[in-house]
């Protein structure tokens, strides 16, 4: 094939048999695309509200009037939400930090510290997060601590800060263990303790890796904040509870349901194009 | 007059191979010592093993008479005194060129930027990198790149500096501009150490050039007994296929 092509054309000649054919396909692709996708929308649109239980569904959990009347109320909540994963989210981070500095301990006086790092994570990586929290939750308050030592706000938090930094911990190994044996190699030829070659050349990099992997922890992270509704705070979940009970309406659900999209997607496509930039920078 | 580094009876496996077979090699204050050789043949293990990268198994390394090889011993100082510049260079890839050099001498001598700034400005000119100093590494070419390696490994003062393969992945082209700073070197009396295929640069420069095979120094010498009239079978057959 190649003989046939065209000896190297002057660049003002037009384009070349292959952009030619190369467009064609694509615009073949597009077509289809377009076509297949309104196939499927008249289809849903069609056929759902054929369902015999539709028009009920629709009163419950798309009514108008109840959304309106709700959804102020839930923007209000969500701020309980945000509110906890910010003061959480840096814990967690440090918290998860510390971990993954104790596994990753070579000393043998602080095998203890090596120990703990390993039963800590595989703990808490082994347990539901709902569980811990009606543990820690229910549990510390019923020591009789004094207010305010006794809010379910703190424990519950704890808990999620417990169980997330498990994970972050793990995360941040796997980084520290990514970076190649040649930079402390460098970094020990150069005559720097193993403290500062941690320090200063292998946990900037590890953690410069891990970030796209640890913002898909802290987005999930922001929908278990939900979770401290079954141990009392009033965030989000609760209150789209509490107002269900009042209308007698499923739909402060879905109003919570968008309110948590509206965070959760843009974050999400946020943390998949730094993975995708970090791939394309590493081939 | 004792050698500044000596080695005697150096060996090392890695599991079931046997990388280093009992080196005795003696390198004097202001020499320079070439390491030629075919890939696996033990150069860069051996230059590891004597900064201590690598422990050595059995034998003795002595840095001014003093044996540095004595397991236990804290390799800190050691590598101090003896800096190495890999063949992948390893610089620290998010740092500028100038953080990389600086971070060792902060850290370990307790020097402050600003005091180190002007003798690394004078480092980075003389290496032909006057404005690639706030450059980060993959900003700079493979050249580049292995000089700012080179200047990072003597800024910590080091007595003795050991090369491994430095110029083996750089383009053709490049590799004239790292010999160049070795020849510098070489003109400041700095005592080195070089695991090399550039025949041409040894034979130049070098004082004493060691041909390793298997992990033995199978014959050394001047470079130009040793390039001119081989002894030994195995470094005529293998000169005949790199020169």
């Amino acid at each position: 094939m190649s003989t046939q092509d065209r000896p190297a054309a002057s660049p003002a000649a037009g384009p070349t048999r292959r952009e030619v054919y190369e467009a064609g396909v694509r615009r073949r692709a597009n077509r289809i695309a377009l076509a297949s996708t309104i196939a499927v929308v008249l289809a849903l649109v069609i056929l759902i509200p054929l369902a015999p239980g539709w028009e009920d569904v629709k009163r419950a959990f798309f009514n108008g009037r109840v959304f309106a009347a709700t959804f102020p109320g839930l923007v209000e909540a969500f701020v309980l939400n945000v509110m906890i994963f910010a003061w959480s989210a840096p814990l967690i981070a440090l918290t998860g930090l510390g971990i993954a500095l104790c596994r990753d301990t070579r000393s043998p006086a602080l095998f203890p510290l090596r120990l703990f790092g390993v039963a800590y994570t595989d703990i808490f990586r082994g347990l539901p997060v709902v569980l811990v929290i009606y543990i820690i939750g229910f549990g510390v308050p019923g020591l009789g601590l004094p207010r305010p030592w006794n809010s379910p706000y703190i424990w519950g938090t704890l808990a999620l800060v417990l169980v997330y930094s498990a994970y972050v911990a793990e995360v941040l190994r796997s980084g520290i263990d990514s970076i190649h044996q040649s930079q402390r190699a460098a970094a020990a030829s150069l005559g720097l303790s193993e403290r500062d070659t941690m320090r200063y050349v292998v946990l900037p990099q590890a953690i410069r890796n891990v970030v796209p992997a640890n913002m898909n922890l802290f987005i999930a992270l922001q929908k278990d904040v939900a979770l401290l509704s079954f141990i009392g705070p009033v965030e989000i979940f609760r209150q789209a509870g509490v107002y269900k009970s009042l209308y007698a309406n499923f739909t402060p659900y879905v109003g919570a349901a968008l309110i948590f999209l509206a965070l959760t997607i843009p974050a999400t496509r946020y943390a998949d194009y730094l993975m995708n930039k970090q791939n394309r920078e590493r081939s | 007059m004792t050698a500044k580094l000596s080695l005697r009876g150096v060996r090392k496996r890695f599991g079931e191979v046997e990388v280093c077979k009992g080196i005795d090699l003696d390198v004097d204050e202001g020499e320079m010592v070439c390491l030629i050789g075919a890939s696996g043949s033990g150069k860069s293990t051996l230059l590891r093993c004597m900064n201590l990268l690598e422990p050595v198994d059995d034998g003795v390394i002595l840095l001014d008479g003093q044996d540095i090889s004595e397991p236990g011993l804290d390799p800190q100082p050691v590598r101090q005194k003896i800096g190495i510049v890999f063949q992948s260079y390893n610089l620290f890839p998010h740092m500028s060129a100038a953080e990389n050099v600086m971070l060792a001498p902060r850290r370990v001598y307790g020097q402050s930027r600003e005091e180190l700034r002007p003798k690394l400005a004078e480092m980075f000119g003389r290496f032909g990198l006057g404005d690639r100093m706030d450059h980060y590494p993959d900003q700079l070419s493979g050249g580049q790149q292995q000089r700012v390696a080179i200047i990072r490994a003597l800024a910590m003062a080091p007595q003795i500096m050991l090369f491994d393969e430095i110029t083996s992945a750089l383009d053709p082209e490049l590799v004239g501009e790292v010999l160049d700073v070795l020849r510098d070197l070489r003109g400041q009396g700095m005592t080195m150490v070089l695991a090399t295929h550039e025949m041409g640069f040894a034979r130049e420069l070098a004082d004493k050039v060691c041909f390793l095979d298997a992990g033995r120094i199978l014959e050394q010498g001047p470079p130009d007994a040793l390039f001119n009239a081989p002894r030994e079978d195995r470094t005529k057959a293998f000169l005949a296929r790199v020169l």
